[in-house]
């Protein structure tokens, strides 16, 4: 696939910019790296308890989500997702699913979400606590350099022009036509600011909130997310969007020029179709 | 659909769940190495390190009021020990029981636990949150640590104060699954770390660590050893169980367990 979508109005020329810099496309690659490990061991720490509750302390009758497995109408087990006290028959995924050596078993998320695939709590946290501490850093020292050097005013804020337009951009989006102009388009902009300034702080908070040493330290963080089962739920709510996110994510990626798009966030090429005289 | 479309969907469709269960077991692989354990297990002294540097020696975790109290304060771990010294003990309401304080002390001691209801009391209504993500909360009386400490008098090559348990997780005839834990001298004489005999004010249960279990409040669960036999001051734990301070830890767990 190449840069079909760019469309071949024979007025436009096909250019070359310099689209990400190097902190972008590193930070980039680190936070692909660190969100897979997180997520995956992040279910792992899950399974050892596949509960969530609001407030201080659990409330084991009264979950807001639970998942577990149970004998099913004909005593065989199933597995059974509990939201909001509607349970749902989630047998092979959440509750009881087939682990990689074959046999069924009792677990919250299946193997092949896991790291490790099977079931050790100990080693989850592991991965999770060292992927953490590596993004953690990542994120520090990209939002601050992208706040000194101007990243964020010139290329994430939208522009008064592109948020009149942004009915327009949405529209566009919802037919498949991606303007490949130098910027981030309005879209881009809004969703990028949200996760960088909204949605992966809070899941570092509300993280750090499950941390008895850190509520010690400071209590205003879990009493702000409503305690530490509160924290917990939001922790894996930020997740969760965190997975969306990536999941929309990845799929534009794939159908906005591929190729195109890759190559700009490695090699910070970044191929756009410029009116004739123009300078870019 | 053109035949290459074809054959690109067929090849995606066998290389794409190969290369992620290759990925899946890869990771596998690599929890089993001990030079990528060693590297993943670096975050503990970080973490360690930075929550040391913001906690003072008298920060106190969150206490609760009784309204808070759990009323389904779930009980972990062993829940009834089969030791049947253990059992004689309980059977006499631990009557018999003592405490032995030993190791790097002055004055090797024993309390019963009358001795230890002698001494100036704490209360606290905190939160337990065990390493499996639940959180109960509940209300502990006992005898601070610290006052035992000074009752025996450390030395001062003490570095690390070892608790040793009644309880077996897990069958072994060998002894070696012996729950033990341990903390350093900052947690040891942390106001909130107390040795408790009561708990939501009554006798503390059976399946709560009776007659004694430790509360360690800026850490997690399995901190807080149950149905505590022995305290020792050490100057290292390499000696003790497999060498990583405790049962838990000797099993991959953190040593440090404050998140």
């Amino acid at each position: 696939m190449t840069d079909a979508t760019l469309g071949e109005d024979p007025r436009r020329k096909r250019t070359l910019i310099r689209r990400h810099s190097g902190l972008v496309r590193i930070a980039h690659w680190i936070n692909v790296l660190c969100i897979l490990v997180l997520v995956m061991s992040g279910l792992q720490i899950f399974n050892a308890h596949p509960a969530l509750y609001w407030g201080a302390k659990s409330t084991f009758d009264d979950p807001i989500v639970a998942m577990r497995a149970v004998r099913g109408p004909d005593k065989n087990p199933i597995g059974v997702t509990r939201v909001f006290g509607t349970t749902f028959d989630t047998t092979g995924v959440l509750g009881l699913s087939m682990t990689s050596d074959g046999t069924v078993a009792a677990r919250g998320f299946p193997h092949w979400l896991t790291i490790p695939s099977y079931r050790d709590l100990a080693t989850g946290r592991r991965w999770h606590f060292f992927f953490a501490w590596l993004f953690v850093i990542n994120g520090i020292v990209y939002v601050v350099t992208s706040l000194l050097n101007g990243h964020v005013w010139r290329h994430l804020v939208p522009s008064r022009d592109q948020l009149r337009h942004m009915a327009r951009t949405i529209f566009d989006h919802l037919c498949f036509r991606f303007d490949h102009g130098h910027d981030y388009n309005v879209l881009q902009k809004l969703s990028y600011l949200a996760m960088i300034f909204v949605v992966l702080p809070l899941a570092i908070l509300a993280g750090l909130a499950m941390s008895p040493g850190i509520d010690a330290a400071f209590p205003w963080i879990v009493d702000g997310l409503g305690g530490r089962q509160s924290a917990r739920t939001i922790h894996f709510v930020a997740a969760t969007a965190i997975v969306l996110f990536v999941l929309i994510h990845v799929f534009m990626v794939l159908i906005s020029g591929v190729f195109n798009n890759l190559r700009s966030m490695i090699t910070g090429r970044y191929a756009i179709r410029t009116e004739e005289n123009a300078d870019d | 659909m053109t035949r290459q479309g074809m054959n690109r969907r067929r090849f995606l469709g066998r290389v794409v769940p190969g290369a992620g269960a290759l990925a899946l077991a890869g990771c596998d692989a690599l929890s089993e190495s001990p030079q990528v354990r060693d590297l993943l297990g670096s975050a503990e002294g970080l973490t360690m390190r930075v929550q040391r540097f913001l906690l003072s020696a008298d920060t106190l975790a969150r206490e609760f009021a009784e309204a808070d109290i759990s009323p389904d304060f779930r009980a972990n771990g062993t829940t009834n020990p089969a030791d049947p010294d253990y059992r004689a003990l309980a059977a006499n309401g631990f009557a018999d029981w003592r405490l032995k304080v030993g190791g790097l002390v002055e004055r090797q001691s024993e309390f019963s636990l009358d001795d230890l209801r002698a001494m100036p009391a704490r209360t606290q209504i905190t939160r337990h949150d065990c390493v499996e993500g639940w959180s109960s909360i509940g209300k502990w009386t006992g005898v601070q640590l610290s006052r035992v400490l000074d009752h025996v008098g450390l030395k001062p090559e003490a570095r690390y104060i070892v608790a040793t348990c009644a309880d077996e997780l897990g069958r072994s005839l060998d002894g070696n699954n012996r729950y033990y834990e341990s903390i350093d001298l900052f947690d040891a004489f942390h106001p909130q770390t107390i040795l408790a005999y009561q708990m939501n004010d009554r006798v503390l249960p059976i399946a709560h660590g009776a007659p004694l279990r430790m509360r360690v409040e800026r850490q997690l669960g399995y901190k807080m050893a149950k149905y505590i036999m022995q305290v020792d001051a050490v100057d290292s734990l390499a000696a003790i169980g497999r060498g990583n301070g405790g049962y838990w830890p000797d099993r991959g767990y953190d040593w440090y367990a404050g998140i």
